[in-house]
């Protein structure tokens, strides 16, 4: 079955050279990283993740949401996802495997890496966060896989596949939530020391995984490969409104919290992220855009007309992608060090090579999808 | 971070006549402090302690002095980028709103007149950096010493997001250019692990005081096991009000500043 990942007509040729120059783009930096060490990032001693770090935290949550599907499905046989969950485990294993990567090219001695299993450290949830993140891997391509090559037989799933797919159910919302808890529990970090870290991680995974999922089954159906059904879009959309609701309102009751207590050690993350401090207000622009798209996009959504119009679907889960990146891969990370934990300024800008690197990564995240999805095609093709 | 040239030399000559030596007698063998005329010395045996702390006498600390910071980094090897992004900290001077962000407020005689104090890792009881890493690279001594094992390290920098004080470092490019003068007594990091101040154990274990210790001229530094009674930390720790950085987030730092 792998072979048909081989087979396609030159817009895909085109589409999968062009992101492998980009993956070759980025290799050649991470080379340069590798010789000279992460200094060629903008990190520093006080702002120690950047980038790279917050693409891992968004993507986490792109992968979860492919739970959004699978529940539906199998747990409440809705059978309007039937034909996409393998669609949403493709775009969660593709995502995983952008984690994973994201995390390796921030490691400071990637050829240590094996440590982590060498010396398990059960205290440390980034030991916890490798062993759910790579587990939900596998989940996701042994279900994908051998729920395509039995519909391709027309025969139901082996009976061992049903246990796992239940599993992975919990399994998703694991990954967020342990994510989450890699911030959740530091002492020190007034942004991220709180207890809706895991429910928001989890709220706007829910808007953005779904939304990402609807963008891509709109392009598979625009150019003619495959219609995933009005009714399983459309409830997608549902769900991308449910989820970009609740994200907004979890991040109104962090305010309320924040601004209401007025304990100056929470509060200067909250002005650094949404108006500036001392003049730093680069994430602060990037910050009002954000807003901005979620509110617009919470209004094309919850109104049905325009969320039945397919167009302004498009435009606003474009909308909701681009907002709850923001928020979380440029916002979530970096505002947890500035300031620093000793009230002291500091800044953080992305260097080229870091961001080749991440557009690197970002490549061979699109490769990967675009070949597990061209595999589906061909499959369902062939019925 | 001002310095004459004299008393660089100086240390340069204390710590230049620690080289020396352990090429001779090999590292595990003590290292006297005077100068090695005639017989080998003896070795002096380890110190020990239950709890190893220190106090920072805040009275008796120069602000134009960074004798301290000079004899940590000879020791260490720790390079000098100058004041950039990438600069690595074992014992820095800070103002003392930046030590002690809570307390800080004004008409307190730090905000008067410029008051800049010793900070390094804190060695805390409850260290949130021990807690967080995935491979044990950082770990606690039962002596209360927080290490580091710079083999082990990956470099994910986790407890330096873990740790509330900027206690740690990262390499984030080659150290070894940046070392003035190496002293072998101590290995050079590479590029990718995080450092941090280690209260000098090795110095400890060959029998002497942590290096910022012994290069204090003012004596502003005290070292020593807080858990006996007699102790000199324990009599200065008893001499007057101390303070420790953050106490409150329950960390139990071990780095005690005496008013």
């Amino acid at each position: 079955m792998l072979e048909k990942a081989w087979k396609g007509n030159l817009g895909y040729g085109l589409w999968m050279a062009f992101l492998l120059l980009l993956i070759a783009i980025g290799f050649f930096f991470y080379l340069r990283q590798l010789d000279y060490g992460l200094g060629i990032t903008g990190m520093s001693q006080d702002v120690s993740w950047g980038l790279y770090i917050a693409q891992f935290t968004f993507l986490v949550g792109i992968a979860a949401s492919a739970v959004m599907l699978v529940l539906p499905y199998y747990l409440h046989d809705f059978k309007a996802f039937g034909k996409i969950t393998v669609l949403g485990e493709f775009l969660a294993v593709a995502a995983v495997i952008m984690c994973v990567t994201f995390v390796f090219v921030d490691l400071g001695q990637p050829g240590r890496v094996m440590n982590v299993l060498l010396y398990p450290s059960l205290n440390s949830v980034l030991f916890w966060d490798v062993v759910v993140l790579n587990g939900y891997l596998l989940l996701n391509l042994v279900i994908g896989w051998m729920v395509l090559t039995s519909d391709r037989k027309g025969a139901p799933a082996p009976p061992w596949v049903k246990p796992l797919i239940y599993l992975s159910i919990p399994w998703a919302i694991s990954i967020h939530t342990v994510t989450a808890f890699i911030y959740a529990g530091l002492p020190g970090r007034g942004f991220w020391l709180t207890a809706i870290m895991a429910p928001r991680f989890l709220a706007s995974a829910f808007a953005s995984g779904p939304a990402l999922l609807i963008l891509l089954c709109l392009l598979l159906k625009r150019l003619g490969l495959f219609d995933a059904g009005e009714k399983a879009i459309q409830t997608l959309a549902k769900i991308v409104a449910y989820g970009l609701t609740t994200s907004i309102f979890f991040v109104l009751v962090e305010l309320f919290t924040v601004f209401y207590g007025q304990i100056p050690e929470h509060m200067h993350h909250f002005e650094y992220l949404f108006v500036g401090l001392n003049g730093e207000n680069m994430i602060a622009q990037w910050m009002g855009v954000s807003a901005f798209l979620a509110v617009a996009a919470l209004l094309m959504l919850i109104v049905p007309n325009w969320r039945q119009n397919e167009t302004i679907l498009a435009v606003a889960c474009a909308a909701t992608f681009v907002a709850l990146w923001i928020e979380k891969g440029l916002g979530l990370v970096v505002t947890g060090f500035i300031p620093t934990p000793m009230g002291e300024m500091a800044s953080y800008i992305p260097t080229g090579p870091e961001i080749a690197i991440t557009i690197g990564v970002w490549a061979l995240g699109f490769l990967i999808l675009s070949g597990l999805y061209r595999i589906f095609i061909a499959v369902r093709e062939e019925m | 971070m001002a310095h004459s040239r004299r008393e660089f030399l100086k240390i340069a000559g204390i710590s230049g006549l620690g080289l020396c030596l352990p090429a001779s007698t090999g590292l595990i063998s003590a290292i006297a402090a005077t100068p090695a005329a005639g017989p080998p010395p003896k070795p002096l045996a380890a110190l020990k302690a239950q709890r190893w702390a220190m106090a920072v006498n805040i009275s008796k600390c120069k602000v134009d002095c960074a004798d301290c910071i000079a004899a940590c980094h000879l020791e260490h090897n720790v390079p000098d980028f100058g004041k950039t992004k990438d600069s690595i900290r074992w014992i820095t001077s800070q103002p003392y709103p930046v030590v002690f962000p809570g307390v800080a407020k004004p008409r307190l005689p730090g905000e008067s007149k410029p008051l800049l104090l010793p900070v390094l890792c804190n060695h805390c009881d409850n260290p949130p950096c021990v807690r967080v890493c995935p491979t044990g690279a950082t770990f606690k001594r039962a002596d209360g010493i927080t290490l580091m094992d710079y083999h082990r390290c990956i470099g994910c920098r986790f407890c330096m997001a873990a740790c509330p004080y900027g206690s740690r470092s990262m390499n984030y490019r080659d150290p070894r250019p940046f070392v003035r003068k190496l002293n072998p007594g101590y290995p050079p990091r590479t590029i990718g692990v995080v450092e941090k101040c280690n209260f000098c154990e090795e110095k400890l274990a060959r029998g002497m005081l942590p290096a910022c210790v012994t290069a204090c001229r003012q004596k502003a530094l005290v070292f020593g096991d807080i858990k006996d009674a007699n102790s000199e930390i324990r009599r200065a720790l008893n001499s007057g009000f101390s303070l420790r950085r953050r106490p409150e987030l329950g960390t139990g730092p071990q780095v005690h500043y005496i008013l």
